[in-house]
This record gives structure tokens, C-alpha cells and sequence, in this order.
């Protein structure tokens, strides 16, 4: 089809532009679309927001706080989705930089989740002139959002009819559509959810990138928190992003030869020692599947145990011997580490796409462990096409492996049964109920609809329909604030018990990963250090995605002279690498220190906006029983030696006088005091109240004292 | 004995290497940085290098990251 013809038939919306360069990592500007009313405007990217919020994440916080009101939810029209990769977003010269970080109201937690992904949508979309995108307002029909930086225009259009409703069919007719010929497939990207978006709380996004040697596409995605469920409501079916060829100096750095240089080191660092270390080249993050078993870390069957003996079936050599080899897969140009693999000439085995021959992209270690031992199957070939149907049809797999696992366990425990499921008896292991679930879950019908309202949703239609005991529910259904756990038992590591509930977005492991410098290396033996920790790691963490970079090249690949630094859990000569880079890019001569301070502004900023839309508090970082401690007599028994021994350690008791329940009795009420200190050290060190409140002397230091920031915090001050 | 991290006492066992020793706990992790009394031992030492009686051994896991 031609763009004149679908302009006659579709257009609802049109806005042209002149594609102004990019300077210094920024295009100047950011898109705001309304795919309700029809406005598409640009907006002007201020010194302040540079800054400030710095881009990515940051940008899209500041514009989503512009955007909505105190009482917006998730479903309001009000409600945004901004999308921004950040001013070293696009820079091909270093490994991992060229991530997308989303943001929004939160269908699974009513607060801000931010979540990032590869593809190639945010370094193109600010290539196409736009440092940022917010989409708002709900269109009455489905709607694909075109931005096209080879001729200066942004359209809203009505989707076909025949448009496919799951992104592995949806994204290959949104090429066809939009990318006639080779190169202008190699320089568009779209975004895309799914049926499954449709129906359940948890959607994610799809984000595309064409992968040269394939010929095909690939999709990375932006997982975290229902953002493709927002999608979805906003009837939005597709955006679609094309620029201009990409080039090296794209990004137009303020020193290209300062960027290339410490591109240069990292990349001989790669070739030199991932083959020794995590071999992320060949199998990807799939390698952590048997090291969490072995350090009875790995989740399984709904977080009770740390291990099981079938592991070795789902370990990263099963992944290895399945994962095409010898491409070059990285979610952008330039990341040597490409640990982005697939398995090619996949044969679909089940549901509405069954026979089809399709490229599964992943599974990484935590689909891994959320679909495999947290649900008790240890099938790769489960794994993968549970893997294929989750991303095909836009649900986040750490959501659903985690949320399926709880629902498992309430199988076991009586709280279901078959007359509750629609006949499908979900006890762990039980992968055609599991399959039999997600395709329902695709489809909006019968057990899947329940499964699809997430955990907390759950508790509570289980607690109103079947008057199930709400305490029980609370122990062992892993979330908090609404977002279903990310991979790994926290129950011997204080502080990343705290690395997961004292989280601005809820329990996922990109904002603090601890448990080895906690349980392992016994580095943070007080609270003191622990609250450091819980003050260093998030807002380091927080830094990647303010400027468009993968966190995994600062830590999965590391030089041997590492192990003489003062810290080297910091990893301080990669630290030094983005002191470079940013500087390089921005022309802003930052120190390690200053990367720290702006990501500061920011989670505080975050923090405030959780706060002002009713939550953010200290009541809302509480976190369930089972990532704290056993739950059951049969949790305690397994690791039985453990627990005694802690009880005559820590608490003076005598287990072999107490009864089973006694036991965990007395640990639960230790553990959970542990974990209350905890919040009271680590919220001293973050400068916020006892009660979780960024104080006003802290937004000062900040610079985000901002007046309307100030209002939300004075009302719990 | 010796202890590690500061922390669990391992019995000792005559001829007992870092390697033998990282293999008794079960750290299989890849990247980690071991010391031996204070003294950092390289990888291709692992399975030469002795680890006396009463030895106080670091074994940094350096995975901050997930
Ligand atoms: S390290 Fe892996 S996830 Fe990160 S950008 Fe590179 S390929 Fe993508």
C-alpha cells in the first residue's frame, strides 16, 4: 500500500516536522501524541530537563508528573506512555547502549512502573528527531502511531481490520506495511503488545529490531508492570519508528575519539574474558539457571526451595545446545556481548499459532526460573513455547511464572480445585494446564481471565469468592505493591529482601541485586551496611537508565585487574568507563560521584510521584512472609539445620525442645523485626522520614524542590 | 579449620587446594576473586595453590548485577 492511498483511508491525524539533528546525545525535543483528541505536538527538551532527569527514564517521569493529575489510574485517558532511550542512547561504539526505558501508571501496582527493553525503537526515535514520546488519551478504534524521520511526519491511523492481534505476526505486517525495501527495514522499529494485552493486567511490550543476518525480526521486551496492557486500553496497536540510516557518529558525541577509545578496551575485554567467565556470547543470562541452584537461590515451586534435583534439564548447556550460534546478537549496534540469543525454526506445538515455524527469542534466566522451576516444570521444550506465547501475545513472563506458581501452591493447598479452575488441575508440574492457562489468558476466557488480574488481584478474588483465608494468601503470593517477584529466594539475604521491597516500582531485580555481597561475602554485615548498599546500588542502577545503557556490560564481563580495587563489587574501572562515555557524549565533565547524584534527583523525584498518587509510603513497602522466611512446616523441614541452627545462634532458643511451628514461630517474629530495622536504617540513609517521606532539606540538596514536588511531600511531613 | 568470608568454619583436610575448596562449597559462580590470608590467589593457581590449616580465605562473588 502506498502512503497516499493510506493516507486517504486512515489518517486520522497528521503533523509534519523538520528533522533537526542530534547534538550531543539529544535531539532537543519530545513528541506528544494524543491518540484521543488527535493533537500531536512537539515539545521543547529544556536545560533543567538536561539537567535534572538527564533523559530516558528521568525524561519520562518528568513528562508523565506534566501529564497526569494526583487521582489518575491506570485506565484513565489522562494516563501516558513516554518512552525515551536517553542522551547515550544510540551510541554504537560501547557495548549496551541502546536500551528504551518506559514509563507509566501502572495497571498491576496504580503507582509509576518504569521498565526498559533492546530493540532498536529509542535510539531510532531519536534518530527520527525526538528525545522522548508520550502517548495519551484513548483512541475509539485501534490506532498505529507513525513517526517517520525520512519525511518529517508523525500520523495517528486506523488500523485495519486485518491487522494481526499478536506481535510475531503483527510486527512482520507492520514491516511489510511501513518498510518497503531493505534498508528502510534495517531502520524501523515498532513497539507492540498483544491479545494477551488485551485481557490481563499484566501486558508487555514488544520492541522490534531487524535483525540483518536472519532477515527477520527479533523483539525484545519491555516487561515489567502491564505497560502492554496501557497499550492496549489506548487502543493503540502499534508505534511505528523510522529514521535514517544509522551511522557512527549518529549520536553526534562531543568527542567521538574519547567514546571509541573506551569503546575500544571494553570490546578487548569482552573477547578476552567472557569466554572464561559468565560465556554470555554463547548462552546468554541462561547460565545463572544452575549457579542459583547451586547457591539455593533459584526459585522453585513458588519460591518455597532455593534448588531441585531436575535443574540440570533447564540449566544454560540445555540453552546453549539450542540457541543458534556464532550471530551476532546484540539488542543494538555495537554490543559485542550479544547475549540477546534465540532458537530459530521453532515449531509452535499448541494454541492458535500451532505448527507455525517461528524464532523464539530467549528464554533468558528469569523466564527461565519464573515458567520453569518456580511452576515445577523442568521441560525445555515447555519453557520455550511458554516463552514464544507469552511475548506473542504481550504477557510480561516474570509476571505470569510468578503469578502461575502462587496459583500452583493454592492448587496444592485446597484453595483451588477443579471446579474453581474450569477443570484444569494446576499442581506444580502440571505444563498442559500451564500452556492451557496462558492461551486463556491470550484469549480473555474462563481460569486465565482470574490468573490474568495478577497476584493481588487474585488474593482478592479468592478471599471475596471463596472466602479463602486472606493471611495465608498474604505469606506466600510473591508480591508487593502489586508487582508480581522477579527470579531469585531472598529469604537468607536481608538486604535484598530490601533490594526487592524497598523498590520505587515494586519487586524487580534491576534496582538493587545483593544477595552474594549479603549471604555469600559477608560484606554487609550491619544494617549500616547494608542501608549503604541500599543507597549506592539503586541509584548507580538507576543511572543505566537515565542514559540508555544495559546494565549487564558494567558487571557480567569483568577485567582480572578488578580484584585489586578498593571495591571491587563496584567494578570501579567500569564505572570509570561511563564517567567517559557520558562525558563523551554530552560534553558534561561529570565524576563517578556526579553519575550518583543525578540518579538521586531522580529516584527521590519517583519516589515524591508514588506519594502523590496515594502510595509511596512506608505501609507499602511491606513484602510477604515467604521472601522473608518458611511459610510452611514443610519449608522449615527442608532446610531444617539452617533454621535451628539460626534460632540457637541468634535468639538463645533450644529447637530441639520447640515443636515445628514453634520454631518458625520464633524466626518469623526475628525475621520480620530484622526487616523493619532494615527499612529504618535504610531510609535514614536515604534521607527520607521514618515513614518513607523524602524530607525537604533532601529535595533541596537535589535541586527538586520544585513547588508542586514540595506540596506532595508537606501533606506527610 | 579455616574460615571463610569471616564467617563459616570449614574443616581443614590435608592437601586441600582452593580449587578443592571452592568445590566443597559448592561456589561455582565464575567470577569471584579468592585471597588466601590476605594474599589474592589467580585463577590458574586454583588448583595448586594450598590452603594451610586455620587459614582465613575470602571468596568474593562479584555479581552485584542479576
Ligand atoms: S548485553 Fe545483552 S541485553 Fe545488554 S545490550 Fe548487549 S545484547 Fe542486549
Amino acid at each position: 500500500m502506498t502512503e497516499n492511498s493510506r493516507e486517504a483511508s486512515s489518517v486520522l491525524a497528521k503533523h509534519t516536522y523538520t528533522v533537526s539533528a542530534v547534538v550531543r546525545g539529544y535531539a532537543g525535543r519530545t513528541l506528544y501524541v494524543n491518540v484521543g483528541d488527535g493533537v500531536i505536538e512537539s515539545k521543547p527538551v529544556t536545560q533543567e530537563m538536561k539537567d535534572k532527569f538527564i533523559g530516558g527514564r528521568g525524561f519520562d517521569l518528568w513528562l508523565l508528573w506534566n501529564g497526569v493529575a494526583d487521582d489518575t489510574k491506570w485506565d484513565d485517558p489522562e494516563n501516558e506512555i513516554v518512552i525515551s532511550s536517553g542522551p547515550c542512547g544510540g551510541t554504537t561504539q560501547y557495548p549496551g547502549s541502546g536500551k528504551s526505558i518506559v514509563a507509566t501508571v501502572s495497571p498491576l501496582t496504580n503507582v509509576v512502573i518504569d521498565s526498559n527493553a533492546g530493540g532498536h525503537f529509542g535510539p531510532l526515535l531519536k534518530f527520527a528527531g525526538w528525545d522522548a514520546v508520550e502517548v495519551q488519551g484513548k483512541a475509539d478504534k485501534d490506532v498505529i502511531v507513525v513517526i517517520d524521520g525520512t519525511t518529517g511526519t508523525v500520523r495517528i491511523e486506523v488500523a485495519p481490520e486485518d491487522a494481526p492481534g499478536d506481535t510475531h505476526l503483527l510486527g512482520r505486517w507492520l514491516l511489510d506495511r511501513y518498510a518497503a525495501d531493505e534498508e528502510a527495514r534495517r531502520y524501523t522499529s515498532s513497539i507492540t503488545a498483544g491479545t494477551g494485552s488485551e485481557h490481563t493486567r499484566m501486558g508487555c511490550l514488544n520492541f522490534s529490531l531487524y535483525d540483518r543476518k536472519r532477515q527477520d525480526l527479533r523483539y525484545k521486551q519491555a516487561g515489567r508492570g502491564g505497560i502492554g496492557t496501557v497499550l492496549r486500553d489506548k487502543r493503540i496497536k502499534a508505534l511505528v519508528v523510522r529514521s535514517r540510516p544509522v551511522k557512527g557518529d549518529s549520536n553526534a558525541p562531543a568527542d567521538l575519539g574519547r567514546i571509541s577509545r573506551t569503546g575500544a578496551e571494553m570490546h578487548r575485554e569482552v573477547r578476552e574474558f567472557d569466554p572464561i567467565q559468565n560465556r554470555m556470547r554463547s548462552r546468554g543470562t541462561s547460565y545463572l539457571v544452575q549457579i542459583m541452584d547451586d547457591y539455593d537461590l533459584l526459585p522453585v515451586h513458588n519460591f518455597r526451595y532455593g534448588s531441585h534435583p531436575d535443574t540440570p534439564q533447564i540449566n544454560g548447556d540445555v540453552w546453549e545446545a539450542r540457541f543458534t550460534q556464532g550471530l551476532p546478537d546484540g539488542c543494538w549496534y555495537g554490543c559485542t556481548i550479544a547475549c540477546a540469543h534465540a532458537v530459530d525454526g521453532y515449531e509452535v506445538k499448541s494454541g492458535p499459532h500451532k505448527g507455525q515455524i517461528v524464532i523464539v527469542d530467549g528464554p533468558e534466566y528469569e523466564t527461565i526460573a519464573a515458567v520453569g522451576s518456580n511452576c515445577g516444570i523442568f521441560d525445555p521444550d515447555v519453557v520455550l513455547e511458554i516463552n514464544f506465547y507469552c511475548d506473542t501475545y504481550g504477557i510480561d513472563t516474570i509476571s505470569f511464572g510468578t503469578a502461575l506458581g502462587f496459583v500452583m501452591e493454592c492448587y496444592e493447598a485446597g484453595v483451588l480445585d477443579t471446579e474453581k479452575t474450569g477443570g484444569l488441575e494446576l499442581s506444580f508440574g502440571s505444563a498442559d494446564a500451564a500452556l492451557a492457562v496462558l492461551h486463556q489468558m491470550g484469549q480473555g476466557e474462563a481460569f486465565g481471565e482470574v490468573v490474568g488480574l495478577g497476584i493481588r488481584g487474585m488474593k482478592r478474588y479468592f478471599v471475596e469468592q471463596y472466602d479463602t483465608d486472606a493471611r495465608f494468601l498474604q505469606d506466600i503470593g510473591m508480591e508487593a505493591k502489586g508487582l508480581e517477584y522477579s527470579e531469585y529466594v531472598t529469604k537468607e539475604s536481608l538486604a535484598q529482601q530490601g533490594g526487592y521491597g524497598l523498590t520505587n516500582k515494586g519487586p524487580h531485580h534491576d534496582e538493587a541485586w545483593l544477595i552474594f555481597m549479603d549471604l555469600v561475602n559477608n560484606q554487609l554485615p550491619t544494617f549500616e551496611d547494608k542501608a549503604e548498599a541500599l543507597h549506592y546500588f539503586p541509584m548507580w542502577r538507576t543511572w543505566f537508565g537515565l542514559c540508555g545503557f544495559c546494565k549487564l556490560p558494567w558487571n557480567d564481563v569483568v577485567h582480572p585487574k578488578n580484584a585489586q580495587s578498593a571495591e571491587p563489587s563496584k567494578i570501579p574501572h567500569h564505572v570509570q568507563n561511563y564517567v567517559e562515555i557520558f562525558s563523551g557524549v554530552t560534553g558534561r565533565e561529570v565524576t563517578s560521584q556526579d553519575l550518583i547524584d543525578m540518579a538521586e534527583g531522580v529516584y527521590n523525584f519517583q519516589r515524591v510521584f508514588n506519594i502523590r498518587l496515594g502510595y509511596g509510603l512506608r505501609e507499602h513497602d511491606a513484602i510477604p512472609y515467604r521472601s522473608v522466611g518458611p511459610v510452611t512446616a514443610e519449608e522449615y523441614e527442608s532446610r531444617a539445620d539452617r533454621y535451628d541452627e539460626q534460632l540457637r545462634e541468634l535468639l538463645n532458643l533450644e529447637p530441639e525442645t520447640m515443636s515445628t511451628e514453634e520454631k518458625m514461630s520464633a524466626l518469623r517474629v526475628h525475621r520480620e523485626r530484622q526487616y523493619e530495622l532494615l527499612i529504618d536504617a535504610v531510609y535514614e540513609r536515604r534521607g527520607w522520614t521514618a515513614d518513607g517521606v523524602p524530607t525537604l532539606s533532601k529535595l533541596q540538596s537535589l535541586g527538586i524542590d520544585y513547588p508542586e514536588v514540595v506540596a506532595v511531600v508537606e501533606r506527610h511531613l | 579449620m579455616i574460615l571463610v568470608n569471616r564467617r563459616e568454619q570449614i574443616a581443614w583436610e590435608e592437601g586441600l587446594t582452593v580449587a578443592r575448596l571452592l568445590e566443597r562449597l559448592r561456589f561455582t559462580f565464575p567470577q569471584i576473586i579468592v585471597s588466601v590470608n590476605g594474599e589474592l590467589v589467580r585463577r590458574d593457581e586454583y588448583g595448586t595453590r594450598a590452603v594451610p590449616d586455620e587459614a582465613d580465605v575470602r571468596v568474593v562473588h562479584l555479581m552485584a548485577g542479576g
